[in-house]
C-alpha cells in the first residue's frame, strides 16, 4: 500500500483513553491559558479605521475620473469605445460637436455632452482604461461613498471630470494622486 | 439592661456600610462588563472598545443606558408575579453575600472600633452557602415562569449544575473549616494572618473550590444555563429591559462576591503577605484603608482569572460536566478533607 503524503506534518492523534489526571482537564487548560497570556502582549492588528486607513494596493481600481490635457481641456471625443467593452454595461454617453468658440474646453473637434457611470452597475473591471484610445477615463484609488437612494449612483460628467489643471491646480493634483500627469499623445 | 436599646450610631454605622459595599459592588460589576470586553479583545489581539470617552471607559454607562431604554416585554403566557421575581431574587442573592465579607481591617481608635464587615456572625461561611444555594432560585423561578422550552431547560441545567457543584465546593469548604476551627469570617482571615495563607495548606482544596465558584457563577467553561448555541439565551431568553440587566448585572456581582469570598478564604482576606503592616504604625484610617486596597487587589486579580478563563477554553458538554462534578470533583474533595483531618488529629495530638 502507498502512503501518499502531501507533507511531512501528519500527527497521529492519541485516542487512548484519558488518565484521571487528564480528565481533570486542568493541565490543558493552563497550557491554553498559557497561550492566550502570550496573545495579551501581542500587537494588536485592529486598524482604527475612520482615523487610520489601510493604503490600496497599486493596482486598486476606485471611482472613475475623467481626464483633462495639459491645458484643461477634456480628453473625451465620445467614441464609445468604453461604452462597447464595459461588461456591465454601466456607460452611457452623448456625442456632440465642438463649436469654434470652445476650443479651448475640448481636445478634439468632437466631445462627450453626456457622461454617465451607474456605479451600482458597474464591476470596476477597468476595462474602460483600457479600450480608451484617449487616455480620456482612468480608474482613481476612492471608492463610491454611501448613498440613500439608487439615483445618487448614478455619477455624472460634471462629478466624473477631474479639476481643471490650471484653474484648480491643487484639487487637480489630489485628484491625480500618484498617477502620472497623462502623457500627450 | 435593655434589650431593644439600638444606638442610632450603630445603625447609621451599618447603613453607611450597607451603602459603601452595595454600590462599590455596582461599580465594580459595571466596569468588570468593561473588562470583560477589553481582554477578551486583547487576548484575540483586538482593542476593545474604544469609542465612548477616553479609552472607552463610558462604554458600560452606555450600555447601562440601553438596556433602560429598552421595550419592556412580560410574555402574556407567562406568570407575571414569578417573571418579576426572577430577577429581583438573582439580584438580591447576589448582593446579600457580601454582608459576611470583612473588608478590611477594623477602623480601631481609642475606644472606637468600627470593623468593615456588615455582620460578623458565628455561621458567616454557612450564610454565604445558604445565599448561593437560595441563588438558584433566580434562574429557576426565571426560567420556569417564562413559558419557554428553552428557558425551562436552561434553568433545570443551570438548578442541577448549581446543586452538583455545591457538593464539592462545601466538602473543600471543611477542610478549611479544619484548619482554623470556626465559621466565622473575620476569625478565618485572622488565623491565615497568623499562621499563613490557607492556600499553601490547601492547594488542592483551592482549586476544587475555584472550579465550583465557576460553575456557581455560571461563567465559561460552565455557562450551560446560557448555552447561547443550543438554547438561544438559555434561562433569560424571554427577559428585556432592565430585567434582562439585572440577571447580567447579578452575573458580575456574582463573580465579585465569589472572588472576595476565594480572596478571604484562601488568599489571606486583606492580608499582606510576608510583612507584619500592623506594626509599621500607620494612622488607624490609613491602616484600614490600606488593607481594604490589598482585599481589592486580590479581587481584581480573581476577576482577571475569571475572564482569562472564559476567553480561552470552550464550553463542556453537560455529561462531561456531571462527569467531572459527580466523579472527579467529588471524591477529590472527600480525600482533601479526610486527609486534612487526619493531619490536623496527629499534628494537634
Amino acid at each position: 500500500m502507498s502512503t501518499m503524503r502531501l507533507t511531512d506534518r501528519a500527527k497521529a492523534v492519541d485516542r487512548r483513553p484519558m488518565t484521571f489526571l487528564e480528565s481533570l482537564y486542568l493541565w490543558s487548560i493552563l497550557k491554553g491559558m498559557a497561550t492566550t497570556l502570550k496573545h495579551l502582549f501581542r500587537k494588536k492588528v485592529t486598524i482604527e479605521y475612520p482615523e487610520e486607513k489601510r493604503p490600496f494596493s497599486p493596482v486598486f481600481r476606485g471611482l472613475h475620473v475623467l481626464n483633462r490635457d495639459a491645458e484643461g481641456r477634456e480628453n473625451c471625443t465620445a467614441c464609445g469605445l468604453c461604452a462597447v467593452a464595459c461588461p456591465a454595461e454601466a456607460i452611457t454617453m452623448e456625442a456632440a460637436e465642438r463649436l469654434p468658440s470652445e476650443e479651448n474646453l475640448y481636445r478634439e473637434e468632437k466631445y462627450a455632452a453626456k457622461y454617465e457611470i451607474n456605479m451600482l452597475r458597474c464591476i470596476f473591471c477597468g476595462l474602460c482604461e483600457e479600450a480608451c484610445p484617449k487616455d480620456a477615463i482612468y480608474l482613481s484609488q476612492t471608492f463610491a461613498p454611501a448613498n440613500y437612494g439608487r439615483k445618487g449612483f448614478i455619477y455624472k460628467k460634471e462629478e466624473l471630470l477631474i479639476p481643471h489643471p490650471i484653474n484648480q491646480r491643487e484639487a487637480y493634483e489630489k485628484a491625480l494622486g500618484d498617477r502620472k500627469p497623462a502623457v500627450k499623445a | 439592661m435593655m434589650l431593644l436599646a439600638l444606638d442610632i450610631w450603630f445603625i447609621l454605622e451599618k447603613v453607611a456600610l450597607i451603602a459603601t459595599i452595595i454600590g462599590l459592588s455596582f461599580f465594580i460589576a459595571m466596569y468588570t462588563t468593561y473588562a470583560e470586553r477589553k481582554v477578551a479583545a486583547w487576548l484575540q489581539d483586538r482593542r476593545g472598545p474604544n469609542r465612548a470617552g477616553p479609552f472607552g471607559l463610558f462604554q458600560p454607562l452606555a450600555d447601562g443606558g440601553k438596556l433602560f431604554f429598552k421595550e419592556e416585554i412580560i410574555p402574556l403566557t407567562s406568570n407575571r408575579f414569578l417573571f418579576i421575581l426572577g430577577p429581583a431574587l438573582a439580584m438580591i442573592t447576589a448582593l446579600l453575600t457580601s454582608s459576611v465579607i470583612p473588608w478590611g481591617a477594623s477602623y480601631v481608635d481609642g475606644s472606637i472600633n468600627i470593623p468593615l464587615q456588615v455582620a460578623d456572625v458565628d455561621m458567616g461561611v454557612l450564610i454565604v452557602f445558604g445565599i448561593v444555594s437560595v441563588g438558584v432560585y433566580g434562574i429557576m423561578i426565571g426560567g420556569w415562569s417564562s413559558n419557554n422550552k428553552f428557558s425551562l431547560l436552561a434553568a433545570i441545567r443551570g438548578a442541577s449544575q448549581m446543586v452538583s457543584y455545591e457538593l464539592p465546593m462545601g466538602l473543600a469548604l471543611i477542610a478549611v473549616l479544619l484548619m482554623t476551627g470556626s465559621l466565622k469570617m473575620s476569625v478565618i482571615v485572622s488565623h491565615q494572618i497568623e499562621h499563613g495563607w490557607h492556600i499553601l495548606y490547601q492547594p488542592l482544596g483551592f482549586i476544587i473550590f475555584f472550579v465550583c465558584a465557576l460553575a456557581e457563577c455560571n461563567r465559561t467553561p460552565f455557562d450551560l444555563p446560557e448555552a447561547e448555541n443550543e438554547l438561544n439565551f438559555g434561562y433569560h431568553q424571554e427577559y428585556s429591559s432592565m430585567k434582562l440587566g439585572f440577571y447580567l448585572f447579578a452575573e458580575y456581582i456574582n463573580m465579585f462576591i465569589s472572588s472576595a469570598v476565594m480572596a478571604t478564604l484562601y488568599f489571606g482576606g486583606y492580608d499582606i503577605p510576608f510583612v507584619n503592616e500592623s506594626a509599621w504604625g500607620l494612622s488607624p484610617l490609613m491602616f484600614s484603608l490600606m488593607s481594604f486596597a490589598v482585599l481589592m487587589a486580590k479581587v481584581l486579580f480573581f476577576l482577571f482569572v475569571f475572564i482569562w478563563i472564559r476567553w480561552t477554553i470552550p464550553r463542556f458538554r453537560y455529561d462531561q460536566l456531571m462527569n467531572l462534578g459527580w466523579k472527579k470533583l467529588i471524591p477529590l474533595s472527600l480525600v482533601n478533607m479526610l486527609l486534612t483531618a487526619a493531619l490536623t488529629l496527629w499534628l494537634n495530638k
